[in-house]
């Protein structure tokens, strides 16, 4: 075998056992539970902000309705996020998850938004 | 999709408009795949098409941490007049520009291309470290590069209205890049390095604009490189491929 094919092959392999090793068979309630304390305790300082429930509105329909549906109801890509899990899960929580997301599951990771950005997705979500 | 120009100018060298598309398909939220075709024009020379370029990205970890590792490996089958400069490694230089096209694209390049990228965002700022390696598959040995930036929005927090113009769709950032060597002689002597601004200008649609102009650093490297790209992002692409074959 050419050594470049080899280089290929074991690229492929080893990510792939590292992103499904490490993210194992999680969905991602589970993984919305297994937040970190530290992050579980952080408040949400945009609760109750018009302003920001707005914003989060246009960001949601900007990065994420195009998966979860407009109303946020889910479509056959992605689940609904009308849920009472998520209205009562802690919003650092929900966005340490918008963070890491579960790629093994499809949901990326949204660590390229200003940590603002997903706080303000968050107030839209739980509204 | 993305169609991208490099435009070079330094002296004794003509002034040229590297170009290329690329087409990028995300399969996974860990993996990407590219396709690149590539070709150039040259002032008092020609317009030819230079070759194409395929690549994977891989994303190593499945959580955020404070380095993240992406795995690139790239095969290009390129010709010597291609001069989209996407990356510099080994002893690049301008003279290579310098060759007329007619010359240059006689000489064939297949080669592979690796890059660690190491990635973090801390506190807006997102900082990129990319340790590329290639090689030519008919011949020669490993060359070596580099390529850092750190970028962040004007903007953290979205405002309520819908807007085209206002800070938070805008990055600001700066780059630096350049060749360090081969695998038997690794050194900063002779090759060329560049320092270069950037603007990103994200349009709500999913289009986004950049321009960066790179300053040369050293005796090898051009005095100039301005680079324009725009890329737009076709949300949900295979369920639209499988909607046009229904």
């Amino acid at each position: 075998m050419k050594p470049a094919v080899k280089a290929f092959l074991f690229t492929v392999l080893t990510s792939w056992t590292i992103v499904s090793g490490s993210a194992s068979q999680c969905d991602s309630l589970t993984l919305l539970r297994q937040a970190p304390t530290k992050a579980q305790a952080q408040k949400n300082v945009y609760k109750g902000n018009g302003e920001a429930l707005l914003a989060g509105k246009k960001l949601f329909l900007r990065h994420c309705a195009e998966c979860h549906g407009e109303d946020s109801k889910g479509t056959e890509d992605a689940p609904s996020l009308q849920s009472a899990a998520i209205r009562s899960a802690p919003p650092g929580a929900l966005v340490w998850f918008l963070k890491n997301g579960n790629l093994r599951r499809g949901m990326p990771s949204w660590s390229r938004l200003p940590e603002q950005q997903l706080w303000q997705i968050v107030t839209h979500l739980q509204q | 999709v993305s169609p991208n120009v490099v435009v070079g100018s330094s002296k004794g060298v003509n002034t040229f408009a590297g170009s290329w598309l690329e087409l990028e398909y995300g399969a996974k939220a860990w993996w990407t795949t590219e396709f690149y075709l590539e070709g150039q024009s040259t002032s008092h020379d020609s317009t030819v098409f230079t070759g194409f370029r395929t690549e994977h990205r891989f994303r190593v970890l499945a959580q955020e941490h404070r380095l993240n590792p992406v795995l690139y490996i790239e095969f290009e089958d390129i010709n010597g007049a291609n001069k989209t400069l996407k990356e510099f490694v080994g002893f690049d230089s301008k003279d290579d520009q310098a060759v007329l096209n007619a010359e240059a694209r006689q000489e064939r390049k297949r080669e592979i291309e690796t890059k660690l990228i190491l990635s973090s965002d801390f506190k807006a700022w997102n900082v990129s470290e990319n340790l590329i390696a290639e090689k030519n598959l008919q011949q020669g040995t490993w060359e070596f590069g580099y390529a850092v930036g750190l970028s962040r929005p004007l903007r953290l927090a979205a405002t309520a209205k819908a807007c085209v113009l206002c800070r938070e769709n805008f990055n600001a950032g700066l780059e630096a890049y350049g060749g360090t060597g081969t695998w038997h002689d690794l050194t900063l002597h002779d090759t060329s390095h560049y320092i270069a601004p950037t603007v990103a200008w994200n349009f709500p649609n999913g289009t986004t604009f950049k321009i960066s102009t790179a300053f040369g650093l050293t005796n090898n490297s051009h005095q100039r490189l301005v680079r324009f790209g725009i890329s737009h992002e076709i949300s949900r692409f295979d369920r639209r491929v499988k909607e046009w074959f229904r």
